[in-house]
């Protein structure tokens, strides 16, 4: 891991010397990726049959699996399709910080207009 | 020119070009989710009809119309777009592994980004077709971005995205075209992946607004 302070540039030569090691970030085999592919696959074939189940549809449960469906779907395409798994932590903060916020901003706007209430 | 300068390398040893999408998808996140909010927020307080989930009766003759979404059309849209990703992430393992010798006809086929970068073009294409299918159906069915808040809000967030795919698919088609030039190889890794990650990105929107938008009434 880079133990550099933020404002130390590096020289060409060293700058080469770390290129390798952030190259070599580990990339899934394509039996990974196939594996990944069904799974995204069942998900939503399992979303869309819970879509036409109206007593499904009807209970409470119906809202939260569907979030978390879908909440797993986004996770395993970020994390294996776009490699944020294997990648450079950097990354990572790049993405789930902006995602933070805008979930954030989300749940607040939400509230504000009084789409979710929470009764005492 | 020394190859650290010509590869992009930053302070972090990290190539610029790799922080830049990464920064950039980040901010595409915000933008997303203040098109998603609107949407939510407007969500079952259209005072005319079409609706989304709900039948509705047309003012003008009187008949009762049913909710104007289409699950099964938008669910194959759906599952294309997701094998696009698969293709996508085959593409750029082909261009990484360009000059490993294949030893059969099945690593032959999964080794040619040339036809990898075919099928994610094709199958954004197809998205494409029918984003302007279920368009031109809403609009028969009298639902326009004018027509109540369910279609103002509808139309942007989807239009938005279909944009996203088509610079997507653009941008494939140019990567393509280098291909066929001088061919794509491991030298060339980075700017496959930087679309790679754009075409990710653009999935996992639609994965959020399949959900909300379609899937939750």
């Amino acid at each position: 891991m880079d133990t550099h302070s933020p404002g130390h540039l590096p020289d060409s030569a060293e700058a080469h010397a770390h290129a390798p090691h952030a190259e070599e970030a580990y990339h899934p085999t394509w039996k990974t990726y196939k594996w990944v592919a069904l799974i995204l696959f069942l998900i939503t074939v399992a979303e869309v049959w819970a879509y036409y189940i109206p007593s499904f549809v009807a209970s409470r449960a119906f809202v939260p699996i569907l979030l978390i469906m879908s909440a797993a779907k986004f996770i395993i395409v970020v994390m294996f399709y776009m490699h944020l798994k294997y990648d450079h932590r950097l990354f990572r903060v790049l993405f789930t910080g902006p995602l933070l916020i805008a979930g954030l901003t989300l749940i607040a706007l939400l509230f504000l207009f009084g789409q979710l209430v929470i009764k005492l | 020119m020394t190859a650290a300068a010509a590869h992009h390398y930053t302070s972090t040893g990290l190539d610029n070009r790799k922080i830049a999408i990464w920064a950039f998808i980040g901010s595409e996140c915000m933008l997303f989710t203040s098109l998603i909010s609107t949407y939510m927020i407007y969500k079952g307080r259209s005072v005319v009809g079409p609706y989304p989930h709900e039948v509705w009766t047309n003012p003008a003759t009187g008949q009762v119309m049913k909710p104007i979404l289409n699950i099964p059309v938008t669910s194959a849209s759906t599952f294309v777009l997701l094998m696009s990703s698969l293709f996508m992430v085959l593409a750029l393992a082909a261009v990484q592994n360009k000059h490993v010798p294949k030893r059969n006809r099945s690593e032959e086929i999964l080794g040619s980004s040339k036809l990898w970068l075919w099928a994610t073009a094709i199958a954004g294409a197809t998205f494409l077709g029918f984003q302007a299918y279920e368009f031109t159906s809403f609009v028969h069915e009298g639902l326009t971005i004018k027509t109540n808040l369910f279609g103002s809000t509808f139309f942007t967030l989807t239009g938005f995205h279909g944009a996203h795919v088509t610079a997507g698919v653009l941008w494939l088609v140019t990567l393509l075209a280098i291909d066929y030039r001088r061919g794509l190889g491991p030298a060339d890794a980075m700017a496959v992946d930087l679309a790679a990650l754009y075409w990710h990105f653009v999935d996992v929107i639609w994965i959020v607004i399949f959900t909300l938008i379609y899937l939750i009434k």
